[in-house]
């Protein structure tokens, strides 16, 4: 059992950590409030004979306390969320420059277009993966994906990125990664018989690695 | 009026004649008849429901290994005991369906619906009686479909119980065609029979409330049922409606939401939830009006803030309308949609947090009896909060981008469902039982029943919250498939023994039931010495249930009120003072 989350390897991941961790400190004063306050009465107020309970129909000024603590509350955690979700997944939150690519995803895998060497999609040097994506580290990267026959969510937990991608909508989700590494890539709506198999990997290199990788895997060097 | 509603033997005499075993206790208008038929047929369903959680936990603690009894399916579910992927989405759908639709709902609604409400405001019958009698005879053939996917070819419905299309619109994506049809037509007809419910369930109140019994005067269990039936009319038409067209996409070649023939997707999303929202909050309201009866009897004190507990089940009903999108926000709807379903999903904690603390309040300086009924409604306050707080984190849709689709969500959903809504369940079968069968349930096996079921309820459900935390994605047949999920699969071989013990502590529940009705000591008029109407007239009441319409004094929570000696003072009591009432229903007989 535990309470801490897995290392987020994202731009956005520690604002979302810390959103989780206020969420958790808050509810974890009401929870142990309450349902300490639970138990000491379920004690101290347990029949006793010869005793008659306390006739009283109720207090508006305590019901008016306890009404507004949590609506305060929780207006603090709705504004702040809805700040960073804004950076995160607003029309206009994908960052000028990000490295672009096409994702496609089907029952029950995931087919990733890397632009070659040039950078761009749509060119020559395009090349298609399966179930494999690799990025460069310290470098937005957005990916515009669709989805051909049902809805599947690419879902990556250490990127703390989720995203529904629904066949004639598409998606488009960006990340950057701040660390380089081997992840998983999931997905996380089910999708059919094969969903709990529908998995990738996200390799995040160095710039020089990615460079050097990009060079050994574009079309025109496979063809030499 | 209204008793022009009520068939000739209801009217008169409590007892006019005898009728026939058939018309008395198979096609019977008798609500409380009808109520106890709802009662069998969704604790059957319940424990079938049970049932396909423990094969699911099965594949999840032990992956790929033989499932002890396995060797009883056939090849097209388990070959060699092993279950299949695509027999496991359907278990996974039809644990969800048969919970929602065919338990936990006709349970709160159908059964104490049907029960408590002519029972608990003075009225010999249900306005419709005959209604009544067709909304439980439609929901058995319902039942009775859902049950036959499981036997058809292909298989049954595997795409959640959230039907999520174009995944539920084509039998091409899952192998899975009558099944899912099947699915669909069982949904619309058990729909059919809960809109009956609702008008029934509404008429009756407005205008078959004995003389005195104001709107104010109504016990909290009755007002929950009230806007729970009006969510159950506005809300079941339109889960019908999207029914209906899933299943011409599947059969006639619509494409509504067909992607490739223009149709959209997330259509179905919004139809789904904007029944769906509204259908969580027809889960949960009956059981806090339960909660609260049981509370103020077992704690002999007044309701906490009565008027506050009533606007705050109205302003739930309210706000369950306008917050479907938080069950959408990874799903690609815009996402400035995604904040404004944010705030108003916060706002829910306000009245939810006011029924918490006015519980509490209710218990502060009681004088608390712990029998059966109290025990599970304690749990369900304790549960409730659990289910609440977890609600908290997904309701910021920031935070919800790492767990939505996770075991969190699983966790929070039983922590309401099962922490909540099936503990009230059980608080309120037990407390009304005397009643229904005048006769006690055993105390003993009760409390061992409440024991077993709060401890290894905990055991189970708890640690998923941290499965959810390590990204742990629900719905899926084999977590070792995972590198990043193979440190957590202890957690789940834990979950799965605990829930083994928790479906197996039910047996003490089947066995205080049947035991209790064969010889179990017998129950007075009042065993719980409780204030309600329901208390005035024999266990079992008898046909029409009052030789008299009873008179209302005072509101339904009088406990340890300073006027009389006794710690309870009934609503039917008439004191020294007292004035006769005028009729406040339409109900003028008596």
């Amino acid at each position: 059992m535990s309470w801490i989350l897995p290392e987020g390897i994202s731009t956005f991941a520690a604002d979302i950590d810390l959103i989780y961790y206020w969420i958790l400190v808050i509810t974890g004063i009401v929870f142990v409030v309450v349902e300490g306050g639970l138990l000491w009465f379920v004690i101290k107020y347990r029949a006793r004979p010869g005793r008659k309970a306390y006739y009283i129909q109720g207090n508006t000024k305590a019901e008016i306390i306890w009404s507004a603590i949590p609506a305060v509350t929780v207006v603090f955690i709705g504004l702040w969320s809805a700040i960073i979700w804004d950076d995160i997944k607003g029309r206009d939150s994908v960052p000028e420059g990000s490295l672009a690519y096409d994702v496609r995803a089907e029952q029950f895998e995931w087919h990733f277009t890397h632009a070659g060497v040039d950078g761009t999609l749509g060119t020559a040097d395009d090349f298609q993966l399966r179930n494999q994506l690799h990025v460069p580290v310290n470098q937005p990267v957005v990916l515009n994906a669709t989805a051909e026959d049902v809805i599947h969510a690419f879902f990556v937990p250490a990127l703390r990125v989720k995203q529904d991608i629904v066949p004639g909508l598409g998606a488009v989700i960006w990340f950057e990664a701040t660390s380089t590494g081997e992840y998983e890539i999931a997905c996380a709506e089910l999708c059919g018989m094969g969903h709990y198999r529908m998995r990738a990997m996200l390799t995040i290199h160095t710039q020089e690695e990615y460079s050097q990788w990009l060079a050994s895997q574009s079309p025109v060097a496979t063809a030499e | 009026m209204a008793t022009s509603a009520v068939p000739l033997e209801h009217s008169g005499h409590a007892e006019a004649h005898e009728l026939s075993f058939i018309r008395k206790y198979i096609f019977s208008t008798d609500h409380k008849i009808i109520g106890i038929q709802f009662l069998l047929f969704s604790l059957v369903f319940l424990l079938v429901g049970g049932i396909l959680a423990t094969m699911m936990r099965w594949q999840l603690g032990f992956p790929n290994e033989p499932m002890p009894g396995g060797g009883l399916f056939p090849e097209t579910m388990a070959p060699g005991g092993i279950l299949l992927p695509e027999f496991y989405n359907s278990l996974v759908t039809m644990h969800g369906t048969l919970m929602v639709f065919f338990a936990i709902m006709p349970l709160l609604v159908g059964v104490f619906g049907n029960y408590l409400i002519p029972l608990k405001i003075g009225a010999p019958d249900m306005a419709f009686p005959r209604l009544n009698m067709a909304s439980f005879w439609i929901a058995v053939p319902a039942g009775l479909l859902m049950v036959a996917g499981f036997f058809v070819e292909g298989g049954h419905a595997g795409a959640g119980w959230t039907a999520y299309a174009p995944l539920s619109a084509d039998p091409e994506w899952t192998g899975v065609r009558a099944g899912q049809q099947l699915w669909l037509l069982s949904l619309a007809i058990i729909g059919l029979s809960s809109i009956l419910g609702a008008t029934n369930y509404i008429t009756t109140v407005v205008n078959l409330r004995a003389p005195g019994m104001t709107w104010f005067r109504l016990p909290l269990s009755i007002w929950a049922l009230f806007v729970t039936s009006i969510l159950v009319l506005l809300a079941i038409p339109i889960l019908s409606g999207a029914a209906i067209m899933l299943f011409f996409d599947q059969t006639i070649g619509t494409h509504f939401f067909d992607a490739t023939d223009g149709g959209q997707p997330l259509l179905w999303q919004h139809l789904f939830w904007y029944f769906g929202h509204p259908e969580v909050y027809i889960l949960i309201l009956p059981a806090m009006g339960f909660v609260s009866d049981i509370i103020a009897n077992g704690s002999r004190k007044p309701v906490f803030g009565y008027d506050t507990m009533v606007w705050a089940i109205v302003s739930i009903g309210f706000l369950g309308w306008v917050v479907w999108g938080h069950h959408m926000f990874q799903s690609g709807m815009n996402p400035t949609l995604g904040t404004v379903f944010m705030i108003s999903t916060f706002f829910i904690a306000v009245p939810s947090a006011i029924k918490v603390f006015n519980w509490m309040g209710t218990m502060w300086r009681g004088n608390i009896r712990f029998h059966v009924p109290m025990l599970h409604a304690v749990a369900f306050v304790a549960m409730f909060v659990i289910g609440g707080l977890s609600g908290v984190f997904m309701a910021s849709n920031t935070f919800d981008i790492y767990i939505h689709d996770t075991y969190f969500i699983v966790a929070h959903i039983h922590y309401v469902l099962f922490g909540g809504s099936l503990f009230a369940i059980f608080g309120a079968i037990t407390f009304w039982y005397p009643k229904m069968f005048g006769k006690m349930m055993s105390p003993l096996l009760g409390k061992i029943h409440f024991w077993l079921t709060f401890v290894f309820f905990n055991l189970a459900f708890f640690p998923m919250h941290s499965l959810g935390i390590g990204g742990h994605m629900r719905r899926i047949y084999d977590p070792t498939q995972y590198e990043f999920l193979q440190p957590l699969q202890p957690i789940n071989k834990f979950i799965s023994i605990s829930v083994f013990i928790l479906v197996a502590s039910q047996i003490f529940f089947a066995i205080a039931f049947i035991m209790g009705w064969f010889n179990g000591e017998k129950a007075g008029e009042n065993p719980w010495e409780d204030n309600g109407l329901e208390w005035s007239t024999p266990s079992p009441p008898p046909h029409g249930n009052w030789e008299k319409t009873p008179h209302v004094y005072r509101g339904p929570y009088e406990f340890s009120s300073p006027l009389v000696e006794e710690d309870y003072l009934p609503q039917f009591k008439k004191l020294d003072g007292d004035s006769e009432p005028a009729a406040a229903g339409g109900n003028g007989r008596g």
